[in-house]
């Protein structure tokens, strides 16, 4: 059997039915196998595109996202991707081609070192030598990816071992000496945690990504009822208790609430749920959760004590952690007499930052486009975000009620990851809407997909938070640089309902609220791609916001 | 406070776990002092004696960090008491005047080491020791006049049962 064919046939054993990818001169016997092939080839029109639509599938159906990209410059335009989806844990599987074996080394054309590329940007790297090396190849960049504390796997197939045929032998499972999943917490570690929480007066439970990858919302929700916890997320953990839950504190970090902030802050015991602990979600680090024990709960063993100090750890999977410390703390006594007052300190402090309305300005405010989309969309609609100002709004002012339903790209910040994502994330539930909620300056780095979504009947829609500049450094150069505007001015081109309508999907602009509701209701029966351009004012600003280099409590909320 | 440590690791012997393991280092800002590797009694495995400066915090990262990668199968911080680290020498000396041979050959007699290579203007020496050891000969020999020289950088084991 040749290498290709057993490529084709080791994916279809993994159970992929959808590749994102471009082809190219080094894939091309594997696309001549793909050929007549029951797997669907989404043509993204450029390979970054490719790997965050595999992230997006991944992220929303918490299976394996797959792209694919020829060798050289396809492979390195897959690099950003990769690396989004790496840092945010997300398990993706990239392939490329490589030049054959035979010219490996020499400088060929379309030759790049991708496995020294990806070395850091990767959970894994495999390059193929033999053909009879691809299934076994393929059967470990999935078990890797998918299993501990998920990541991308890159697998580097050189041309000559897709061409050549060996005698192929399909491994069910695939062992490393050096690499042990253990999901399993320690008894001890779980006996100790929950002591602790049993005794906490002013407890919060900061809910990361880790949540969402091990599926252990209902878990995280019946702690934090039981605790009478408030329950803040960083933006990785958004939608893993839902937005309008009463416990519910809201995002931390330098664009979190003014109320999660200042909990996490006043906390006694901070328990810190399959979350990286990043300077954003942290801010300045000798202000964060001065007074708080904090209790880490983590997959990956690397992220204890990385950034904050804990008092105690639990190596483990979220959601079997959970299940472990709801079963010590049923056999407690648990005196909640002081909670009532906690929770009091929640609403005062949601009233104290909530920023106030801008009156007397003829544009629409970001904040109230937000919670009018949340207005226009089922509970169950996905949704992704840009990088910038957009996604800050998004993340403070769009309600995600369930998990997987809000993606970001949280770790790398990639302007353009949100439109291509959206692209995967339909692929994966063509029976839901997909939103990206963009700024101009982020769909402008990816939006060539349109073409993708229209031809491939992935419609999406693109909600443009149009503010003719890359908002989030004018932001800070409003700030912080004494608005010395420099490289952020975007200007009028492109007019993105035209944009649209070049690619064959459906351009709006609506002009108020009410509008642009019944835009988003449209596209979203219609079920047809459209790009709505919101035009908002340039010069609004996200709040609450911390200051680079400010702790937690030091909260601006305007101006 | 930053301090001298020493770091085994049993790694996949295979093309590119060198580099990563490097590359881990390189990434996250901590710099190597001294690296050694070869295979081990099992062939399919390697062993790397990696010696770095690193406080407490740092070097507990470092090891987490090198433990979760794929091809690492065990990482271990050697302590210093209950390990043996050596370091071999190779040096050479200009010892075109007799004077210099002489208390070159002093020099490597008294660190039990070896001639390896004597011609008319230089004789190669190998000396193996503690890392110390290796520095202080250097020191000696400076004066005489060192040609070039080359370490192997640490290599290390536990004492007694002591396993990584």
């Amino acid at each position: 059997m040749s290498g290709a064919r057993a490529f084709v046939e080791a994916l279809s054993q993994e159970g992929v039915e959808t590749l994102f990818g471009v082809t190219g001169g080094a894939v091309l016997p594997i696309c001549d196998e793909l050929w007549g092939s029951d797997l669907r080839f989404v043509m993204a029109r450029h390979e970054q595109g490719a790997a965050h639509m595999a992230d997006g599938f991944a992220r929303v159906s918490g299976r394996v996202g797959v792209c694919l990209a020829t060798s050289g410059p396809g492979a390195t335009n897959l690099v950003t991707g990769i690396a989004t989806a790496n840092i945010d844990s997300s398990p993706v599987v990239a392939f490329t081609g490589q030049v054959p074996l035979s010219v490996l080394g020499t400088d060929a054309f379309q030759e790049v070192d991708i496995i020294g590329i990806t070395a850091s940007a990767t959970k894994y790297n495999i390059q193929v030598r033999r053909p009879g090396e691809i299934p076994h190849a393929v059967r470990s960049a999935f078990h890797i990816a998918s299993t501990g504390r998920q990541g991308a796997v890159l697998v580097d197939l050189p041309k000559d071992t897709q061409i050549d045929s060996e005698d192929m032998e399909f491994p069910e499972d695939v062992s490393f000496r050096g690499y042990e999943v253990r999901l399993e917490p320690n008894p001890r570690e779980l006996d100790w945690a929950a002591t602790l929480l049993s005794k906490a007066r002013r407890p919060v439970i900061m809910a990361g990504g880790g949540v969402v990858a091990s599926n252990a919302s209902p878990e995280l929700i019946r702690l934090a009822e039981m605790l009478v916890a408030p329950v803040a997320t960083s933006l990785m953990g958004k939608g893993a208790i839902p937005g309008d839950h009463p416990l519910f504190a809201g995002l931390c970090g330098m664009h979190g609430t003014g109320e999660a902030n200042l909990l996490v802050s006043d906390a006694d015991v901070l328990l810190v749920l399959g979350a990286r602990m990043s300077d954003r979600t942290t801010a300045r680090l000798e202000d964060f959760s001065p007074a708080a024990k904090v209790i880490h709960v983590d997959i990956d063993r690397s992220e204890i004590d990385k950034n904050v100090e804990t008092v105690t750890r639990v190596i483990g999977d979220a959601r079997l952690a959970l299940k472990g410390i709801l079963e010590r703390l049923s056999m407690m006594s648990l005196d909640r007499s002081t909670n009532g007052e906690w929770l009091k300190k929640m609403e005062r402090f949601r009233e104290e930052y909530t920023p106030p309305e801008l009156s007397g300005n003829p544009h629409l405010r970001a904040p109230a486009v937000m919670k009018a989309l949340r207005r226009a969309l089922p509970r169950d609609a996905l949704v992704t975000t840009e990088v910038g100002q957009n996604q800050m709004w998004a993340a403070l002012y769009f309600d995600a009620y369930a998990p997987r339903t809000f993606l970001s790209s949280g770790g790398l910040g990639t302007m353009g990851w949100g439109f291509p994502a959206a692209i995967g994330a339909k692929a994966a539930r063509p029976d839901l809407p997909v939103v990206d909620i963009a700024g101009d300056g982020s769909f402008g780095m990816t939006e060539n997909n349109l073409a993708t979504c229209v031809e491939e009947d992935l419609p999406v829609v693109v909600v443009v938070l149009n503010n003719r500049v890359l908002g989030m450094v004018a932001q800070w150069q409003r700030l912080f640089y004494d608005r010395r505007y420099m490289a952020v001015e975007l200007g009028e081109s492109p007019d993105f309902v035209k944009l649209a309508e070049a690619y064959g999907a459906v351009g709006v602009r609506p002009e108020t609220l009410e509008e642009f509701e019944r835009v988003v209701g449209k596209a979203v029966s219609d079920n047809m791609t459209t790009v709505i351009d919101v035009m908002i004012d340039p010069e609004e600003n996200v709040f609450p916001m911390v200051p680079p280099g400010k702790g937690l409590r030091d909260i601006l909320v305007e101006a | 406070m930053a301090k001298m440590s020493t770091i085994a690791i049993l790694v996949e012997n295979r093309p590119g776990v060198l580099f990563n393991v490097a590359n881990m280092f390189r990434r996250r800002s901590y710099n190597i002092e001294s690296i050694s590797v070869g295979p081990v009694e099992n062939t399919e495995l390697a062993r790397m004696t990696v010696s770095v400066e690193a406080d407490s915090r740092e070097l507990n990262q470092i090891v987490e960090q090198l433990d979760k990668m794929v091809d690492v199968i065990k990482v271990k911080r050697l302590d210093p008491m209950r390990s043996i680290m050596r370091e071999m020498l190779l040096v050479k000396l200009d010892t075109g005047d007799p004077m210099a041979r002489e208390e070159t050959l002093r020099h490597v007699n008294a660190r039990h080491g070896l001639i390896l290579h004597i011609d008319p203007e230089c004789i190669v020496a190998e000396v193996t020791g503690e890392p110390e050891e290796i520095d202080e000969f250097i020191e000696l020999t400076r004066p005489i006049g060192i040609e070039e020289l080359s370490r192997t950088g640490i290599t290390a084991l536990e004492k007694g049962r002591l396993k990584l």
